[in-house]
């Protein structure tokens, strides 16, 4: 399927739920540390369920460059239109 | 601003587990009495904790050859192999390795963590693709990424998520190396090797590492490891293991049947720029080595030892996070009782692993055992019935602590 922009952060929001027990409310700029308080491990499991859903690689080296929802939504986009 | 700010939350965390009790990362044992005892504070302590595999540390004729090694060699090398020449027993300890694996070649490198540096970051480059378990050794997540190659890491034993990655790079030139362990060091599961070769003989251009860290002197008929116990060596392309477990010393190897393996005595950082391996560490592993070949019966035993305490906590109702193996990872169900219970054990006369996130897999928090031949079945017994005094000891206080609350 073809994904937008938008259809690629929703579908990252709900991958999120599971990381977001306390149910703070996920925007654009919410920090994926500082907000949601996840730890490397969680993002690295975050990951791994992304790349699942999306049938997409992220190479660990973009991890250290994502801190928000957008900068993820924009990882996935950038893999996505190298496949 | 300090340096040291960025510990802050770290420090407080491991503040915490102080005040709990003794300090689990930071034990010294004042006097080590055997393989599998030490006088910690004036009382003896049984060692479930030292990956001593085959308990040959205390091994006389190892003990004789090490010693007259230093006489002969002096105590240090003072310097690297490449400035400072190879020993010719380097050379030999790595024709004798080289051997005992039926491999072309091997490289000994001064610690087990080294050898991963020094393999992958020699092997793999920055235009080169290498997918790891995720469980993978900090060693081996340290060395890719000294590596600089791209990194894609695949679910924890999964030949079929490896397999669906290898399919969507099927159209990248680059070159890959497939990373995983023979038996995975925390939880102590074995990696389905059989099923991962399968996969690779899908993609023929990929290479296969396999650290052998864990399984080294263990698994296979001959203790070559778990490639040998699935019949998969011709399979491996490279492997690495260490001698800091079942070889009872302090150093490193990596092994292939690649002639360009060489290249990485002039190429691999790791092993280029740090001091050879000691005279005493050399020896040692020479000698264990050889009771490895002469003395299959060590691996008999631990393996006896190992179902005895698997058996011992499963049916004291534990559970155990993989099947029998000299790695026995026991769950707590958080972190308080985690540490209360290793501390319980400590003051019993077990000193056992504690085991936390994020250095555990899934968020586990573990009380981390590793068998060894020379565990006596009293000492195995003592083990298990501590174990059930400590859970019940953790059951009161845990009880104390909710009534409070």
């Amino acid at each position: 399927m073809q994904w937008t922009a938008d259809k690629v952060q929703e579908e990252v929001v709900k991958l999120l739920r599971p990381f977001n027990p306390k149910g703070i409310e996920i925007t654009s700029d919410t920090d994926l540390s500082a907000d949601l308080f996840m730890d490397s491990v969680a993002a690295m499991n975050l990951v791994m369920e992304i790349e699942d859903r999306f049938e997409i690689d992220i190479p660990i080296s973009l991890l250290p460059d994502v801190n928000s929802l957008q900068d993820l939504v924009d990882v996935v986009l950038a893999q996505l239109s190298k496949g | 601003m300090s340096l040291f700010d960025k510990y802050n939350q770290v420090n407080a965390r491991h503040d915490r587990l102080v005040a709990a009790g003794r300090d689990p990362f930071n034990v010294c044992m004042d006097r080590i009495v055997s393989a599998t005892e030490a006088i910690v504070d004036g009382r003896e302590v049984i060692l479930v904790g030292t990956n001593n595999y085959l308990g040959l540390t205390f091994d006389p004729d190892c003990i004789e050859s090490t010693v007259e090694a230093i006489r002969r060699e002096g105590t240090g090398t003072t310097g690297s192999r490449i400035a400072n020449g190879t020993y010719a027993s380097h050379r030999a300890l790595e024709q004798e390795i080289a051997a005992f694996l039926g491999r072309r070649s091997a490289m000994v490198f001064p610690t087990g963590y080294q050898a991963n540096l020094g393999v992958i970051a020699g092997l793999a480059g920055p235009k080169d693709i290498i997918l790891l378990d995720s469980d993978s050794h900090a060693s081996i997540y340290d060395g890719c990424r000294l590596s600089g190659a791209t990194l894609i890491r695949f679910r924890h034993n999964s030949p079929a998520d490896l397999d669906k990655r290898l399919e969507r790079l099927k159209d990248d030139s680059s070159s890959k190396l497939v990373i995983v362990e023979g038996i995975y060091s925390m939880l102590g599961d074995q990696a389905p090797l059989d099923e991962f070769v399968d996969v690779k003989r899908r993609h023929p251009s990929v290479e296969l590492l396999v650290d052998e860290a864990h399984s080294l002197g263990v698994f296979g008929d001959n203790g070559r490891g778990i490639a040998e116990a699935y019949g998969v060596e011709k399979d491996v392309d490279y492997v690495v293991g260490t001698f800091s477990k079942s070889l009872g010393a302090v150093g490193g190897f990596g092994a292939s049947d690649n002639p360009e393996f060489e290249q990485l005595r002039f190429t691999s950082r790791p092993y280029m720029f740090t001091a050879s391996s000691s005279p005493s560490s050399v020896a040692t592993a020479m000698a264990t080595l050889s009771k490895i070949k002469s003395q299959p019966q060590l691996r008999k035993q631990l393996w006896e030892n190992a179902r005895a305490l698997y058996k011992g906590l499963s049916d004291l109702g534990f559970p155990i996070c993989a099947a029998a193996s000299p790695i026995i990872a026991v769950k707590l169900p958080s972190e308080e009782a985690a540490v209360f219970m290793w501390n319980a054990l400590f003051s019993a006369g077990v000193y056992v692993n504690l085991a936390l996130p994020p250095g555990t897999p899934d968020g586990s928090c573990l009380l981390r055992c590793s068998l060894s031949a020379a565990h006596t079945p009293a000492q195995v017994q003592r083990v298990c019935e501590v174990f059930d005094q400590a859970y019940r000891a953790m059951k009161v206080w845990r009880d104390t602590q909710s009534a409070a609350e």
